[in-house]
C-alpha cells in the first residue's frame, strides 16, 4: 500500500437532512497535484473545509500523514501542515505584503517583531518557487494574481506541505494563469501535494496527475488526467452529454445596430475609454477581448448611461442615445448582463420576481397608476422561471438564496426578455458551472441567431474565441485591433491583450 | 385633632377609591389643604436655578408644617418634555394634591386647561399671568427692578464703561433683565455702552463661556448673566480671565451666586440679582392651608416685597451705597423702572 | 422577510425584558422597591380611562417620528431630523390654524395638519437634496437642520405669534382642537385626541406605500443596493430626496398633531422636542417594521406616561425610568451587535450549504 499524505475516509457531512458530502473517499500522494473537479454544489468546499478545519465531518475519518487526525479548527490544519488558498483573498488592503503575510506567526526578537528575519525567510521562499512578490508594496496597490502569490506565500511561511487551491484561476489573466501553473509544478517537484479545486477542464490537462470528479455530494471517478479526454471530464461532472460545439446559423449582418464613435469617458479623472470606435452590426456578437481595468466597464457604463460621456457618441439603430438617463436607454433597446452579479444586477433581498420586473416595473403590466400589481409580477415570475429554467422553491424566493448560475439566470431572463436590440454581456459566465454556462451560451447565440447584436466583454478566452463572429482587443481604454476568431488561438489573443504583440489586421 | 385627620383620611380614602376607580395602589389620597406639588418646566428639581428654588420653598414650607414628602405632604412631578406638563399636572390632581404649582411661563395653557377641569384645586403659575381663572394664581416677579440695581452695580463698578449683559433665549422673561439692567446703567451714567448678547438657551454653558470670553477680551469688565444653565459658562469664562491677572465681574441672577464665582486667589461674584421663587412657593402655599389662597390674583414680587432684590457679594461701599439709595427710589416710587 | 417576524419578536421582548430588571436591580441597589415602581407605572399608563387616553395619546407622535425614521432608513438614510421636522410641523400648523381660524372646522384641521406635514417634508428634503447632489452626509445635515428650526421656530413665535409679555402664541380656536370635548368627556379629561386614530391610518398607509406602491419599491431597492437600482434604471438622485421628503412628512404630521391636539399653542423652547428621538428608538425597537412601530409605541408611551407617577407615588426619582428606558435602547443596540454576530455565523453556515449542496 502505497503512502498517503492525506486520506480522507468514507466522509459524509449532513447539513440538517441534506447530505452535502456522502461516503467520499480521497487519497493524495507526496508530490502530487489532485483536482477536484465539480459543479458549484457539487460538494467541493465543504468536503475542503473539512480538511482545512472550518467544518467537522458528521461521519468519516481523515488522516494525515497516516495518522488519524482530528481536525476541528483552522489552526489544527495550520499546525499539520494544511494551506489554503481562498478564492476570496483574507488580505488586509492597507498592510504591507510583508506584514500581511507574517501576521499572526511574527518572529520576533525581545518584544519586537523582526521584519528583517522575516523578509530574508520569505525571499528565500520566493525564489525556490518562482513567486515573484514585492515585499514592501502595500496589498492594496498590487494586482489579483501577486495577492493570490501572497496567499500562497502566507501557507508557505507557515511551513505548510499540503496545499489546497479553492477555483485559483477565476479571477486572474492568462499570463498571470500561465505564471501560477508554473507555481503549482515548482510546490509538486519539492515535494509538496496540491489538491486544485476547479471546473475548467483544460488547465486540469495542463497540470493535475490525478483527477476526482464529484456530482452531488458522491465521487463518480477518480481518473489519470493524461489518459482522459476533456469531453469525458466533463460528461462525468455534469452526468450527461455536453454539447460543446456551438451552432451559429449565418445571419444578415448589413445592419449597423450599435455605433460608438470618437468615445472618450473619465473614471476618477483619469481618461479610461480614449477616442474610441466600435460597430456592432445586426446578427452579430463582437467579442471585447482585453485584461482587466482597461476601460470595459466603463465602456459599458457609458453605453448604457451609468457614466457620464465626456466626448463622442453612441447610437443604436441611428438613434442617438449619449445624455439619455439608464431607464431611457434600456428601453429604447439595449439590454445588459452586467458584470457584478451581486451588487449591480441583482437586489439579492428582493424575491426572485421582483429582480425580474427590476427594469419594468414602473409600466404595465408589472404596474399602473403607480401601485405595483404582485399577482402580475409574480404570474410573470413564474413564467420566466419555467422558461429559463431557473431552479428555484418559487418565485418569492429571495434571490440571494440562488446559486451563481440560478442568479445569473434571473438576469440573463430580465434581459433578455425585453427583447433588447443590443444585448450586453459582461463576463456572463464568471463564476457559474457549466451547465449554466453551456445555457448561457445558448441564449446569448440565440439571440445572434434572431438578428439581434451581442456585445461579449469577458477575460474567458476561450468564451470570447468560441461565441464571437469578430473580437476586438482593447487596450488602455482604446480598440487597438481586430481579429477574426477563426484563425487566431487563445495565447496569440493573450499576448496581444497584454499590448504585447503586433495585431494582425485581418477584418 | 389626630382623631379628627385619621377620619377625614379615611373618608376620603373611600372616595378617593372611588373616584379613582382602579386608581393607584400606592394612592391612599386624600385632599386636605395641607398639600401642595409642583410641576417643573424640563429642568429637574436640581437645575442650580428656577425650578431648584422653587423646590426648595416648597421643601422647606413642607418642613416647616411636619409634612412628608409625597401624598398628603409636598411633592414634584419632573417634565422631559412639553408634553409633560399636562400628564404631570393631572397626575398630581389624582393624588388629590391641594395646591399645585406651574414653575415658568411655558405651563400656562396647561394649567389653564387643568383649572378649568379641576376647579377645586388651587393652580398657580409662575412667571406668566393666567386671567379669569378663580382657582388660579399668578405669580410674577418685577425682575426690572432687581436688575435695574445690578445695572447700577455694574455701572459703579466699571473701569472701562463698558458693561456686558447674556441672556438665556431672547423671551419676555429674559427681556425685561435685559431692560432694567440697561436702565439702571444709564441712570449711573448715560455714556456707559452696555452690550447685549443672548445664548438661544438656558442649558449651554459653553456658548456662555465663549459670549462671556468674547466680552472680557473687548474690555467689558462686568457681565449681567440671566441665562440659567448658560450662565455657568460665564463665570468660567470671568474666572480664566481672572486668574491671569485681569479684573472681571458677573453678576449672578435668581439666587446668591456667590459660590460659583470663587476660585483660587478671589471671587468674581460682585452682585446676584436674586428672584424668590422659594419664597412665592412657600407663601402661596401658606395662603392655601389658611382658606386665603389668592386664586384669580396676581401676586407680584418686587423690591418692596423683598420678592427680588440684589444681594451684595463683593461690591465696594461706595457701589453698595449706591444701589440702596436707588433701592429706596424705587420703593417709594421716584423712580418707575419699566419692563419693556 | 416573512419568515423571520417569529425570531424577528424575540429580540426585541428579551430586551425590554433585560431592560426592566436592569431597573430592578437599579431600584434595589438604591433601596427603592422595584415591585411597587413596575406597579405604579403599570397603574400609572393604564390604570383607568384617563391614563389610557395619556397612554394613547403619547403614542401618536412616538410612532409618526418613528415611521418617519423608517421610511428614510428603507431607503439607506439615518435621518436624525425628526425633532426639528416634528418641531416644524408643529409651528406650520398652529400659524394655520391661527391665520385661517375663518374657516370651517374640517377644513381648518385638514388644512392645518397638511400645512405641519408639508413643514416637516420640505424641511426634510433639504438634507435629501443635500444628500442626492452634494453627498452630504445625513446625519451631519438633519442633525445641523435641527437646531436651525429650533432657533427660527423660537424668533418666529417671539416676533410674529406671542402677543406682549408672553413668550407663547396664542391658544388655537376651539374648533380646531383635536381632543373634542366628547373625547374628553369619555377619558375622563385626557388629552386623547383623534389624532391617534390618524396615526393608525398613516400606519395602514406607510405598510401600503412599501408593499404595493411603485415608489415604495423603489426606496427600498435604492436603501438595498443603490447601484443595482441605478443600473435598473431607478432615479436615485429623485428616491432619495422622495424618501427624505416623505420621512419628514411624517414626523412633520406627528408634531402637527401634537400641536393641534394636545398643545393648542407653541411656546419659545428650549430645547429639541425629545419625541423626535425617542421615535427613533421606536423605530429600531420595533425593526422599522409599521407594525412593530404601533407596539414599540405602546410600550414607550406607557413607561414615558406611567413613569410620570413613580416620582409622585412614591420617594425613587423618576430618572429610574429613563434609565429603564434607557437600557432599553441599549440592548436594542446590542441587538444589532447580536444580530451581525448571528447573521455572519449565518451566512457562513449558509454558504458552505449552498458550496456543498446540489443545485436546487
Amino acid at each position: 500500500m502505497e503512502d498517503y499524505v492525506v486520506e480522507m475516509r468514507h466522509i459524509t457531512k449532513q447539513f440538517g437532512s441534506y447530505k452535502a458530502n456522502n461516503d467520499i473517499s480521497l487519497q493524495l500522494k507526496k508530490g502530487e497535484i489532485l483536482a477536484l473537479l465539480g459543479e458549484n454544489g457539487a460538494g467541493k468546499s465543504t468536503l475542503m473545509g473539512m480538511l482545512s478545519g472550518l467544518l467537522e465531518p458528521t461521519d468519516g475519518e481523515i488522516l494525515i500523514n497516516g495518522k488519524s487526525v482530528k481536525m476541528d479548527n483552522p489552526r489544527n490544519a495550520k499546525k499539520l501542515g494544511i494551506g489554503m488558498v481562498h478564492q476570496h483573498f483574507m488580505l488586509i488592503p492597507a498592510f504591507s505584503v510583508l506584514e500581511n503575510i507574517i501576521l499572526g506567526d511574527e518572529p520576533t526578537k525581545a518584544t519586537r517583531i523582526d521584519y528583517r528575519k522575516a523578509a530574508n525567510d520569505i525571499e528565500k521562499l520566493a525564489e525556490k518557487y518562482h513567486l515573484d512578490i514585492d515585499v514592501n508594496a502595500k496589498v492594496r496597490d498590487i494586482t489579483v494574481g501577486m495577492q493570490q502569490r501572497v496567499e500562497i506565500m502566507k501557507a508557505l511561511y507557515r511551513k505548510a506541505n499540503i496545499f489546497i487551491f479553492d477555483e485559483p484561476t477565476a479571477a486572474l489573466t492568462p499570463q498571470e494563469i500561465e505564471q501560477l501553473i508554473k507555481i503549482l509544478r515548482a510546490l509538486a517537484a519539492e515535494g509538496n501535494s496540491v489538491i486544485f479545486i476547479t471546473h475548467k477542464l483544460k488547465e486540469i490537462k495542463e497540470v493535475a496527475d490525478r483527477c476526482v470528479v464529484i456530482r452531488m455530494g458522491k465521487v463518480v471517478e477518480t481518473v489519470q488526467v493524461a489518459e482522459t479526454k476533456e469531453e469525458t471530464l466533463a460528461e462525468m461532472m455534469v452526468g450527461r452529454k455536453i454539447n460543446f460545439a456551438v451552432e451559429k446559423e449565418e445571419t444578415d449582418k448589413s445592419k449597423t445596430v450599435l455605433a460608438v464613435s470618437n468615445l472618450s469617458v473619465e473614471a476618477h479623472a483619469l481618461l479610461k475609454v480614449k477616442d474610441l470606435n466600435l460597430i456592432v452590426h445586426s446578427g452579430e456578437i463582437v467579442g471585447v477581448a482585453g485584461v482587466d481595468g482597461n476601460g470595459q466597464s466603463e465602456l459599458i457604463e457609458a453605453i448604457t448611461g451609468l457614466r457620464k460621456i465626456k466626448k463622442g457618441s453612441v447610437e443604436l439603430k441611428g438613434k442617438a442615445l449619449q445624455n439619455l438617463n439608464a431607464r431611457k436607454i434600456s428601453e429604447a433597446g439595449i439590454g445588459c448582463i452586467p458584470e457584478d452579479r451581486q451588487n449591480v444586477g441583482l437586489i439579492l433581498p428582493f424575491t426572485i420576481a421582483e429582480n425580474l420586473v427590476l427594469k419594468s416595473y414602473h409600466k404595465k403590466p408589472a404596474s399602473q397608476h403607480g401601485l405595483l400589481n404582485y399577482k402580475k409580477i409574480n404570474e410573470m415570475g413564474r413564467q420566466l422561471i419555467k422558461s429559463f429554467d431557473i431552479r428555484s422553491q418559487s418565485e418569492k424566493e429571495l434571490a440571494g438564496d440562488l446559486s451563481g448560475g440560478n442568479q445569473q439566470k434571473v438576469i440573463v431572463a430580465r434581459e433578455i426578455s425585453a427583447s433588447p436590440d443590443l444585448l450586453i454581456a459582461a463576463n456572463p459566465t464568471r463564476g457559474v458551472d457549466i451547465g449554466a454556462i453551456e445555457y448561457i451560451h445558448e441564449k446569448i447565440i440565440e439571440q445572434r441567431n434572431a438578428g439581434r447584436g451581442v456585445l461579449l466583454i469577458s477575460f474567458e478566452l476561450d468564451e470570447i474565441l468560441k461565441l464571437s463572429d469578430r473580437i476586438v482587443v482593447m487596450h488602455e481604454g482604446q480598440i487597438v485591433g481586430e481579429i477574426d476568431p477563426r484563425h487566431t488561438s487563445s495565447e496569440e489573443l493573450g499576448l496581444m491583450m497584454a499590448g504585447k504583440a503586433p495585431i494582425e489586421q485581418e477584418g | 385633632m389626630k382623631k379628627r385627620v385619621l377620619a377625614v383620611l379615611a373618608a376620603t380614602m373611600m372616595a378617593g377609591a372611588i373616584l379613582v376607580g382602579c386608581g393607584n395602589s400606592s394612592s391612599s389620597s386624600k385632599g386636605t389643604k395641607h398639600s401642595a406639588a409642583l410641576v417643573t418646566d424640563g429642568g429637574g428639581i436640581d437645575d442650580k436655578s428656577f425650578n431648584q428654588s422653587a423646590w426648595e420653598g416648597l421643601e422647606s414650607w413642607g418642613k416647616s408644617h411636619n409634612l412628608q414628602k409625597g401624598i398628603n405632604g409636598y411633592n414634584y412631578a419632573q417634565s422631559t418634555d412639553d408634553s409633560d406638563f399636562l400628564p404631570n399636572i393631572n397626575k398630581l390632581v389624582k393624588a388629590k394634591y391641594a395646591t399645585i404649582f406651574g414653575i415658568g411661563y411655558k405651563l400656562d395653557n396647561a394649567i389653564t386647561k387643568a383649572s378649568k377641569a379641576n376647579p377645586d384645586v388651587n393652580f398657580a403659575i409662575i412667571d406668566s399671568v393666567v386671567s379669569n381663572r378663580k382657582n388660579v394664581a399668578s405669580v410674577t416677579f418685577k425682575t426690572e427692578q432687581s436688575s435695574f440695581l445690578a445695572g447700577v452695580a455694574a455701572a459703579k463698578t466699571t473701569k472701562t464703561n463698558k458693561v456686558g449683559f447674556i441672556g438665556g433665549i431672547q423671551s419676555d422673561v429674559i427681556t425685561t433683565f435685559q431692560k432694567g439692567f440697561e436702565q439702571g446703567v444709564k441712570a449711573v451714567n448715560p455714556n456707559i455702552k452696555v452690550d447685549v448678547k443672548y445664548a438661544g438657551s438656558f442649558t449651554k454653558a459653553d456658548v456662555g463661556q465663549s459670549l462671556a470670553t468674547a466680552m472680557y477680551n473687548n474690555n467689558e469688565d462686568v457681565v449681567y448673566q440671566a441665562a440659567g444653565g448658560t450662565g455657568a459658562g460665564v463665570f468660567t469664562a470671568a474666572k480664566n480671565v481672572a486668574k491671569n491677572g485681569k479684573k472681571v465681574w458677573v453678576i449672578g441672577v435668581d439666587q446668591d451666586q456667590k459660590a460659583d464665582g470663587k476660585y483660587k486667589g478671589g471671587n468674581v461674584t460682585l452682585a446676584s440679582a436674586i428672584k424668590k421663587v422659594g419664597t412665592a412657593v412657600k407663601d402661596l402655599s401658606n395662603d392655601a392651608m389658611k382658606n386665603k389662597f389668592p386664586g384669580g390674583k396676581t401676586v407680584t414680587y418686587d423690591l418692596k416685597s423683598n420678592g427680588v432684590g440684589l444681594v451684595n457679594d463683593n461690591m465696594s461701599a461706595s457701589a453698595w451705597k449706591a444701589v440702596q439709595s436707588y433701592q429706596e427710589k424705587i420703593e417709594n416710587g421716584t423712580i418707575e423702572v419699566s419692563a419693556k | 422577510m416573512h419568515t423571520k417576524s417569529l425570531k424577528g419578536l424575540t429580540i426585541p421582548l428579551v430586551s425590554v425584558l433585560a431592560g426592566f430588571i436592569v431597573g430592578a436591580i437599579l431600584m434595589l441597589i438604591f433601596g427603592y422597591d422595584p415591585l411597587q415602581n413596575y406597579q405604579n407605572l403599570l397603574v400609572g399608563s393604564f390604570g383607568g380611562v384617563y391614563s389610557i387616553g395619556e397612554t394613547l395619546r403619547n403614542m401618536i407622535s412616538l410612532i409618526l417620528t418613528a415611521l418617519g425614521f423608517a421610511v428614510a432608513s428603507k431607503a439607506g438614510f439615518f435621518n436624525i431630523g425628526g425633532p426639528g421636522q416634528y418641531l416644524i410641523g408643529w409651528f406650520g400648523a398652529i400659524v394655520f390654524t391661527l391665520k385661517f381660524s375663518y374657516l370651517p372646522a374640517i377644513i381648518l384641521i385638514i388644512g392645518a395638519l397638511l400645512c405641519g406635514a408639508l413643514a416637516g417634508g420640505l424641511w426634510s428634503m433639504v438634507a435629501g437634496i443635500l444628500r442626492a447632489y452634494f453627498g452630504t452626509s445625513e446625519v451631519i445635515t438633519t442633525i445641523m437642520l435641527n437646531y436651525i428650526v429650533l432657533y427660527i421656530v423660537n424668533f418666529a413665535v417671539k416676533s410674529w405669534l406671542a402677543g406682549k409679555g408672553s413668550d407663547s402664541s396664542p391658544n388655537i380656536a376651539a374648533k380646531a382642537n383635536l381632543n373634542t370635548p366628547f373625547l374628553q368627556r369619555i377619558t375622563d379629561n385626557s388629552t386623547f385626541n383623534w389624532g391617534f386614530f390618524i396615526a393608525l391610518a398613516v400606519v395602514g398607509l406607510v405598510w401600503f406605500y412599501f408593499n404595493k406602491t411603485k415608489s415604495g419599491f423603489e426606496i427600498q431597492a435604492v436603501g438595498l443596493n443603490e447601484s443595482a437600482s441605478q443600473y435598473a434604471g431607478v432615479n436615485v438622485k429623485k428616491t432619495i430626496i422622495t424618501a427624505m421628503l416623505i420621512s419628514g412628512l411624517l414626523a412633520g404630521l406627528g408634531g402637527a398633531i401634537d400641536g393641534l391636539g394636545n398643545f393648542q399653542n407653541i411656546s419659545v423652547s428650549n430645547n429639541l422636542p425629545n419625541v423626535g428621538y425617542n421615535g427613533m428608538a421606536v423605530a429600531l425597537l420595533a425593526a422599522e417594521n409599521p407594525i412593530g412601530i404601533v407596539f414599540a409605541a405602546l410600550l414607550f408611551s406607557a413607561l414615558q406616561i406611567g413613569g410620570l407617577s413613580i416620582s409622585v407615588y412614591s420617594n425613587t426619582p423618576s430618572e429610574i425610568v429613563d434609565i429603564v428606558i434607557a437600557s432599553i435602547i441599549f440592548f436594542v443596540g446590542i441587538k444589532y451587535a447580536f444580530e451581525l454576530i448571528a447573521k455572519k455565523g449565518w451566512f457562513k453556515r449558509k454558504n458552505r450549504e449552498e458550496k456543498g449542496g446540489a443545485e436546487k
